[in-house]
């Protein structure tokens, strides 16, 4: 070992590998970008890279050393709305919340729903602080009426489908697109809320809706549409994703389908695990406006529940940048989504973490290990031979969250202010460097 | 600088009694000018208001620019129609190229709930809404408890119900907010596809029958039913609506013997009210109108910290 030459070593931190049910004190040692080795801390270890450069040294003692961070559910806006963020903005603050591949949605303008749109992503992603995978939408335009060709998608690298932002509608489209999903062993991704009843809401329907004066998405549009999904899913033997799941009831159904076998998973954002409608107060804060909204105390305690039961099985941002202009109007016009890529961590380490509900390795799981799972992603493990993503994790840090840090070009984010606990020390891309916190 | 606890008026929501008080207490002095020969006070000489319309109104418009105007403040009239929000300018640009201009007082109408707390966050000035979405519309309520105090000395013991569509009124939150802080007894009467879920949170009796809402009632508030609601499908007809809901001779037998009946009107006479109850000799319909003038005098005054000068 002494005569070979590492590119890179993190030495002495605590390092996690939720699939390999690995938690001890170790160093990793990166060769040409690939992990070359994970070997537990010894003195004749820390001898041996004395021999290497000290720069290519990064002292991890105190600190968790992950794999690199997923992040199943992003909107990087380009193309179209590149003022709000762009591919390479949007790489950079998944880098300094940690995350070393994220998957961008296709609701953008154009549509991404041909090959030509996969292609320019992927082009623009080229040489990015992150690993960008691409969802193709589910329906030509994602106006739910028809098909997108997505076996064209797929084969230029669509990893999953989804009209993210609308649910498809039509039940038979559905069923189709299921259908026709399965024959490349992808998950249907959904919005699931129906269009009817969410028609005109701008928050959760609830006594603050009432106290308020503003039209509410009852909880029952996402039960209703979770429910008919796994009906869909029974016939079809498909794979169903839901999407940033927000009810109680609809989280008892993921559960249920679950355990008759049905192949359905779901992810959680954390604004649906730290925030209460409540918090819309007389303020009426269109950073709080997210879609779907942030439901009661009771339905975001449902989202923690199924979080550590695994009815939920990860954890994704939901990252919806929007430029401080098109926030700042009235609540009812402003656009839906807060931006999640840069304070996902710290929220899983203060309010799931520090009060008992998620173990660091449950946690860790939930962000790279069960995504890369469920979309077939190589990432997500330290095995040796796999590319050097790894996430660096200061555990004990407080920092405080401030607009101006913000690595994406928005700021719309109800957080700026908070204090969290737990930040990104560095993050590494197949070997490389890409933040540093 | 105000002579109440807050320096702007949103709401009524968690408005303290001493407030509302003060309010009513004012608006009383402010009636009695309105009855002189010379109607007109120099107390807000020198101060500029704003009346910011971005919805069609009538009567509150005029009503707020009739106060304005008798206690002597410089106004100016915005209505989305004829302005730049046609040209694309947003609300933020918009109020705060006004204000550059120099105005002291802002008087809000607009489609959209939470407006008059977003202005806080644009404008200087003191904010008054004049009604904001369906969220709250307090000097309407206002109004509604002066016009009801003067006619029975008191607002503490009685029993007040608000017909119509409780979804969509502000009227209606804001009466429930104010009347419940002066001790009064709330009842909501609607159709139940316009009471809203969550309606729990006023804390209020709620009913679907009007016969039982109305029984032993001192106060009738007729809220207007709009005609779009029903081509929402939120009822099936007009007539049903008014074969179920509306006030009529026969179902005044149930309130106490010394009822009101209120309308914060336009009425749509026939569907929500009767004539003869909204000519009747218990109707106080006009009466809210003049008392809205006086009310408004009041929150103005009172918002604008000056001394008065009657």
């Amino acid at each position: 070992m002494s005569s070979k030459k590492y590119d890179l070593a993190i030495t002495g931190g605590r390092v996690i590998d939720p699939v390999l049910g690995f938690e001890k004190e170790a160093s990793i040692l990166i060769k040409d970008g690939l992990i070359a080795g994970v070997e537990a801390e010894t003195a004749a270890l820390r001898r041996t890279l004395k021999s290497l450069d000290p720069d290519q040294i990064i002292d991890a003692t105190g600190k968790l050393v992950t794999p690199g961070l997923i992040d199943m559910h992003v909107h990087l806006r380009e193309p179209g709305n590149e003022g709000a963020e762009t591919i390479k903005s949007g790489c950079e603050a998944a880098a300094a919340g940690g995350f070393t591949s994220v998957c961008c949605m296709p609701n953008t303008r154009p549509r991404i729903d041909s090959q030509e749109a996969v292609k320019f992503v992927q082009d623009r992603a080229q040489n990015a602080s992150a690993r960008v995978y691409v969802a193709g939408a589910i329906t030509k335009h994602i106006d739910g009426q028809e098909l997108a060709e997505i076996g064209d998608l797929v084969k230029m690298g669509a990893i999953a489908i989804t009209d993210d932002g609308h649910y498809v509608q039509n039940p038979e489209i559905m069923r189709r697109a299921l259908q026709y999903a399965r024959m490349f062993d992808i998950p249907v991704m959904q919005h699931s809320e129906d269009a009817f009843l969410c028609e005109g809401g701008v928050m959760n329907e609830s006594a603050q809706s009432a106290r308020l004066g503003l039209k509410g998405r009852p909880t029952a549009a996402e039960e209703i549409a979770v429910l008919r999904d796994i009906a869909l899913c029974r016939i079809t033997g498909s794979r169903l994703h839901v999407q940033h799941i927000t009810t109680r009831r609809a989280i008892d159904a993921v559960r249920a389908a679950k355990r008759e076998g049905i192949r359905v998973t779901a992810e959680a954002c954390p604004h649906h695990f730290v925030l209460t409608d409540d918090e819309i107060g007389k303020e009426f804060n269109t950073n709080l406006k997210v879609n779907p909204p942030i439901r009661t105390k009771d339905d975001r305690n449902a989202v923690i529940e199924g979080l550590i039961d695994g009815a939920i099985d990860c954890i994704a941002s939901d990252h919806a940048p929007h430029s401080a202009e098109d926030k700042d109007c009235e609540f009812d016009q402003a656009p839906s989504g807060m931006i999640g890529l840069e304070t996902t961590l710290g929220l899983v380490k203060t309010y799931l973490i520090d009060k008992g509900y998620l173990g660091w390795a449950d946690a860790i799981r939930k962000m790279t290990a069960d995504p890369a799972r469920i979309f077939g992603l190589p990432g997500g493990r330290l095995s040796i031979g796999s590319p050097a993503d790894i996430t660096i994790i200061d555990p004990d840090k407080k920092w405080k969250v401030k607009a101006e840090n913000f690595r994406s070009k928005s700021r719309n984010s109800p957080f700026i202010g908070w204090t969290l606990t737990g930040k990104v020390y560095r993050t590494i891309l197949g070997g490389r460097v890409v933040y540093e916190g | 600088m105000s002579r109440l606890s807050s320096r702007h008026l949103l709401g009524l929501e968690g408005v303290p009694k001493d407030d509302i008080v003060a309010i009513l207490d004012a608006a009383e002095t402010f009636r009695e000018v309105l009855d002189r020969e010379i109607k007109k006070l120099p107390t807000l000489r020198g101060l500029t208001v704003l009346n910011l319309f971005y919805e069609a109104s009538t009567r509150t418009r005029i009503s707020f620019e009739l106060a304005e105007k008798r206690l002597s403040a410089d106004t100016i009239s915005f209505t989305k129609a004829s302005s730049s929000v046609s040209k694309g300018e947003s609300l933020r640009d918009t109020v705060q190229n006004i204000e550059a201009m120099k105005i002291d007082m802002v008087v809000v109408r607009h489609a959209s709930s939470g407006v008059p707390y977003y202005l806080t966050k644009c404008m200087d000035a003191n904010i008054i809404n004049a009604g904001d979405g369906t969220h709250e519309h307090p000097t309407q309520a206002l109004l509604d408890m002066f016009t009801i105090r003067r006619k029975y000395g008191k607002l503490d013991g009685l029993r007040v119900v608000l017909i119509g569509d409780v979804m969509h009124s502000r009227v209606i939150r804001s009466n429930v907010w104010g009347l419940k802080t002066m001790g009064v007894s709330v009842a909501l009467c609607g159709p139940s596809t316009l009471i809203p879920y969550g309606v729990e949170m006023f804390d209020c009796d709620v009913y679907t029958n009007i016969d039982e809402a109305l029984d032993g009632a001192d106060v009738v508030n007729v809220m207007r039913i709009q005609l779009e609601r029903q081509k929402a499908g939120l009822f099936p007809s007009q007539r049903e609506y008014t074969a179920l809901f509306g006030i009529n001779k026969d179902r005044l037998k149930r309130l106490n013997r010394n009822y009101t009946i209120m309308h914060p009107g336009p009425m749509n006479r026939g569907v929500e009210i009767s004539t003869d109850v909204a000519d009747g000799d218990q109707s106080v319909i006009l009466e809210q109108v003049t008392n809205g003038v006086a009310i408004r005098m009041a929150v103005l005054y009172l918002l604008s910290g000056r001394k008065e000068e009657a």
